[in-house]
């Protein structure tokens, strides 16, 4: 009883921050938020295994766990990450996520076919995996050619007092609050992880990465 | 408690199904439909960049404006942002911990990239390396709240500079997929 006052009591924080707009990426515009093209996060580490990099993009935020069981990633949306290795802003490899029928699809890291706003789905590479797509607490992983996979609900890992600072920003507090109150505890995202061989990205030197989501 | 091991049996047997597809990659049941062109919704590279600097009816443009385009479109709407924002910029010659005033620094953000090292630790600050990647456990907000309002030493504005919420409301896991069981 006591946690659901809890989780009822962050759903009405996480209901204020999505009015007065958000955070790392989650709801950050009008066209996106609230859908399954908003991305919330993104990441990028080294991994376990330190000759790998791991790349994470989460989307659909602030989902609270009953809404969780009901959520799920679009056969509209493509999920794509973008490796630039030559120092112009241009991506010159995409790994990209996809779902079809629970499962999710990765292709790349791989050359796209043209750069920018459009992409069409790179099926004719070798390189890549599928993973059938999570729907509870266990995560199902899936490996191929030194990769691995996975898709599906994750804990928020985003941390932040927003509501205080939502209330900074609109004048009606001088500071944050200490301790302050992370916004995001309890809450849910849909995650896509996936690690690669750092030789299959470039091998050593700077990378400028992001991840977009594209609709079809 | 029953429903638990019908959900445990239930993943036990999706994952030896798994295993079985997974040893023969080239007899998927069927061939799904990847045709067509997918038109970009949203991207990000650093976290919060949009949210902060990006004025609010220009949003879904950043969204849709490529990297290499960012800087020419939207530096001097994040200079302006930056300035009404903090005022650790106001007086000539103001600069943030990194040595960066209003203009250059962001002339680093207006390009929404994540700059990521293949040679070592990755961190978006560490009190050491600085913009090397972005791990799951680094405080970024507090990171961007000290170079956007903590001055040249981050010491100004030190009740703008900490949220004060330090860490996930949940461990990572050490190994993959790194990210911690969702809320259930």
């Amino acid at each position: 009883m006591k946690n659901l006052k809890k989780v009822l009591g962050i759903g009405i924080i996480a209901i204020a921050g999505f009015l007065v707009v958000v955070a790392a990426d989650h709801i950050d515009a009008p066209a996106v938020q609230g859908g399954t093209s908003d991305i919330t996060d993104f990441y990028a580490f080294q991994g376990q295994n330190t000759n790998n990099m791991v790349f994470v993009a989460n989307v659909q935020g602030l989902l609270s766990p009953a809404a969780t069981s009901n959520a799920s990633f679009s056969e509209n949306v493509l999920i794509e990450f973008n490796i630039d290795n030559t120092g112009d802003f241009v991506e010159d490899l995409v790994i990209q996520a996809i779902p079809r029928d629970g499962k999710m699809y990765f292709f790349g890291p791989v050359a796209p076919s043209q750069t920018g706003l459009n992409s069409t789905i790179a099926t004719t590479t070798s390189i890549g995996g599928v993973v059938d797509i999570t729907t509870g607490s266990n995560a199902i992983v899936s490996t191929n050619a030194g990769m691995s996979f996975f898709a599906g609900p994750r804990d928020d890992p985003f941390f932040f007092d927003f509501a205080q600072y939502s209330q900074i920003i609109s004048g009606m507090s001088p500071s944050f609050n200490n301790p302050g109150s992370d916004t995001f505890a309890g809450t849910n995202v849909l995650s896509v992880v996936v690690e690669v061989p750092k030789s299959l990205i470039g091998g050593s030197g700077t990378i400028n990465t992001w991840v977009e989501s594209k609709t079809k | 408690m029953k429903n638990i091991k019908i959900v445990a049996i239930a993943v036990t047997i999706s994952l030896m199904a798994f295993n079985c597809i997974d040893d023969n990659d080239n007899q998927l049941p069927y061939t799904p439909d990847f045709s067509g062109t997918y038109t970009q919704a949203d991207q990000m590279g650093r976290p919060a960049v949009n949210t902060v600097f990006v004025s609010s009816g220009s949003k879904d443009m950043f969204n849709t404006t490529i990297p290499s385009a960012q800087n020419a479109a939207f530096q001097s709407m994040f200079q302006s942002n930056l300035t009404a924002l903090s005022p650790a910029y106001a007086n000539p010659g103001d600069e943030n911990a990194l040595g960066l005033d209003a203009a250059a620094f962001t002339g680093v953000l207006a390009t929404d990239v994540l700059n990521v090292s293949l040679d070592g630790t990755t961190t978006f600050y560490d009190g050491t390396n600085v913009l090397t990647g972005r791990n799951l456990s680094d405080d970024v907000i507090t990171v961007e709240l000290l170079l956007i309002f903590g001055g040249e030493d981050f010491t100004e504005n030190p009740t703008l500079t900490d949220d004060h919420v330090d860490a996930n409301d949940k461990p990572f896991l050490t190994s993959f997929p790194y990210l911690a069981a969702p809320w259930m």
